[in-house]
């Protein structure tokens, strides 16, 4: 270690988080710290606790115990929406966006403005609305569908409004459950690049089983297994981790 | 304020025909009788649209509007039954200038809290404020729980069913279950005349109309939209950065006002306020209106409750026992059949073959399936 070596700041500290579930620990004493501008990969088998994960920083769940800073707030002690507004955005597994309204719609109701009942009730589409909603649309592939129904949209296309939505809000963390699950093979590589453009200047956390996809992008990869951290560190280095073969990556 | 933005096309024809109807047709055609019926009538749209807001948008199915019908009806009984109590009239009770009910329960003195009721702007503010605060209170306490759907629905019925109870059990203050008669003036106006009614029709079309166009507003805001999308995911709007207990709260408590409103000139309407327009099954009677109207549809709910009364005082005098069998089986079937109600039939089947009629007939030069895609009515 060099001498003078400064402690380094870290957007995200997640330590001791534990929750449990009826007795059953779905995340056990997990630590793990993600830092400016890094692109973070947890991977791991099925109910390894990577959505729970995910889950616990937005707030979805309550930790049982442990804590979780964010630029140095106490998130576990925040409600969802007050983890929004810190700098938190989330992306659901399956695409979760609203049928019943325009991809415009969807899009301006992540404009973070007028968040509040009586904010919403004097919320003006302005100028300023208008060309970030279209700039976020083309960045998405769905410049040309803004009056399109939501409910009409292809999955992938579902899934690329969802991360719309997320960027519109301009979060500092990112998250991303999964987000080319269920693509096709055109899709993933659109989703691929759409990615690679709006993980800069920000943190990305994404769960993803596509170890091609996970390699493209990832800085660090986390390899969960339940509920404990089995191996951390650069791809090259878990991939050739036994312990991590054994149990995740050898079938 | 009504141009073309603010309603589209369908829209403003469903706002002008309704207008047509209830300002010119109804006083028209009808006596004076069949009018102050239709006013009835329409005191339960105020609560259809209030529903339209808070079940067809927000997705928050409240079985108990009637406790907020009631509560605005009541503040209006109150003051309406103050003024009949003069000392004057009542010089021949035991305690003369209080309401005979009182005086039959063996009450001396008025209760303190009917006293601000002496006052027309105190009892105004009264309609709004009482039943905007109940629902606060209900909706603080259910929504920032989590508590929603099929709960919500159950605790809202709960409410009506101990207002109720409270109402008869306590009569000495309420007038119990004969509720508060006897309304004559308001203001030294006799509200009992014919020509009083007719005013009072016209002063609750007005109301109701301006109810119309506030329930379109707030649905054009973006807090309209919030609610649809609380309605589908509700995570989404959450992890968006909304607090969706507080929006919950606030179209919880617009339902609540518009029923109070409707409560209100209900009591002017009629001359009288009673348990019986407060329980469970007025309250259901009132979410029958919105699903038979389209619980998507502010001009639906105007319609669903007038068709539903009209059928309600012509069948339940012919058949008093099958009528609420009747009731519930309409409801079954719109539910069933026809989701979106009456507007929703319009607008699939009506409104495009009208649409198709009038472009066959101006057929000149453009095709007609542009104009057959009109927005459904709404």
């Amino acid at each position: 270690m060099l001498i003078g070596h400064q402690p380094k700041e870290f957007l995200l500290a997640v330590e001791a988080l534990t929750v449990s579930f009826d007795g059953f620990k779905a995340v056990n004493d997990l630590s793990f710290y993600v830092e400016e501008n890094e692109i973070r990969v947890i991977i791991g088998p099925n109910g390894a606790g990577k959505t729970t994960v995910l889950d616990l920083i937005c707030g979805k769940t309550k930790a049982t115990s442990g804590s979780i800073q964010f630029r140095g707030k106490e998130l576990t002690k925040l409600r969802e929406n007050e983890i929004v507004k810190a700098g938190v955005g989330r992306k659901f597994q399956t695409p979760s966006v609203f049928e019943d309204l325009s991809v415009f719609e969807n899009l301006e109701i992540s404009f973070p403005r007028g968040r509040t009942v009586f904010g919403s009730l004097a919320f003006k589409r302005d100028a300023v609305v208008k060309d970030r909603v279209e700039e976020v649309a083309e960045m998405i592939f769905l410049k040309d569908r803004l009056k399109t129904s939501a409910a009409e949209l292809s999955h992938g296309q579902k899934q690329w409004l969802e991360i719309g939505m997320l960027l519109i809000q301009n979060p500092d963390l990112l998250m991303l459950d999964e987000p080319v699950a269920g693509m096709s093979v055109s899709e993933r590589a659109k989703t691929a690049e759409l990615l690679n453009r709006i993980i800069r200047d920000r943190s990305v956390l994404v769960i993803e089983h596509d170890m091609k996809f996970v390699e493209d992008i990832a800085h660090k990869v986390t390899v969960l297994h339940q509920g404990q951290i089995l191996s951390e560190g650069t791809m090259e280095r878990v991939k050739n981790d036994p312990k991590v073969v054994e149990v995740y990556l050898g079938h | 304020m009504i141009n073309s933005r603010f309603f589209n096309r369908s829209e403003l024809i469903g706002f002008v025909s309704l207008l047509l109807l209830l300002v010119v047709i109804l006083p028209l055609a009808l006596d004076i009788f069949r009018l102050n019926l239709v006013a009835k009538y329409l005191t339960y749209s105020f609560v259809a649209i209030g529903l339209v807001l808070c079940w067809g948008y927000g997705g928050i199915l409240s079985l108990g509007q009637g406790v907020f019908f009631g509560l605005g009806g009541y503040c209006m009984a109150m003051f309406l039954k103050l003024e009949a109590s003069s000392v004057a009239n009542t010089k021949i009770q035991s305690t003369p200038g209080i309401p005979d009910f009182m005086d039959w329960n063996q009450l001396t003195a008025l209760p303190f809290f009917w006293k601000p009721f002496q006052s027309f702007p105190f009892a105004l503010a009264a309609i709004i404020l009482v039943p905007a605060i109940f629902s606060f209170i209900i909706g603080a306490a259910m929504f920032k729980r989590r508590v929603g759907g099929v709960y919500f629905a159950i605790i809202t019925q709960a409410i009506a069913a101990i207002m109720t109870i409270l109402i008869v059990g306590q009569q000495g203050y309420t007038g119990g279950i004969n509720g508060i008669t006897d309304l004559r003036t308001l203001h030294g106006w006799d509200i009992r005349t014919d020509h009083a009614k007719y005013i009072l029709y016209f002063v609750e079309v007005f109301f109701l109309f301006a109810a119309i166009v506030v329930a379109q507003f707030i649905r054009l805001t973006k807090l309209g939209r919030i609610l649809v999308a609380m309605r589908e995911q509700e995570d989404r709007v959450r992890f968006s950065g909304y607090s969706v207990a507080n929006f919950k709260i606030f179209a919880f408590c617009a339902a609540a006002v518009f029923a109070a409103v409707g409560g209100a000139l209900f009591t002017l309407e009629v001359g009288f306020m009673s348990p019986s327009f407060v329980g469970i099954v007025p309250s259901i009677e009132m979410v029958i209106y919105t699903a038979v109207g389209g619980r998507l549809s502010i001009f639906g709910a105007v319609y669903g409750s007038l068709l539903v009364n009209f059928a309600k005082t012509s069948l339940s005098e012919t058949f008093p026992q099958l009528w609420l069998f009747g009731l519930g089986a309409l409801f079954i079937a719109v539910v069933l059949a026809f989701p979106n109600g009456l507007a929703g039939i319009w607008g699939d089947y009506v409104q495009p073959r009208i649409d198709r009629l009038l472009a066959s007939r101006t057929k000149k030069s453009g095709n007609g399936g542009l104009v057959a895609n009109g927005a459904p009515a709404e």
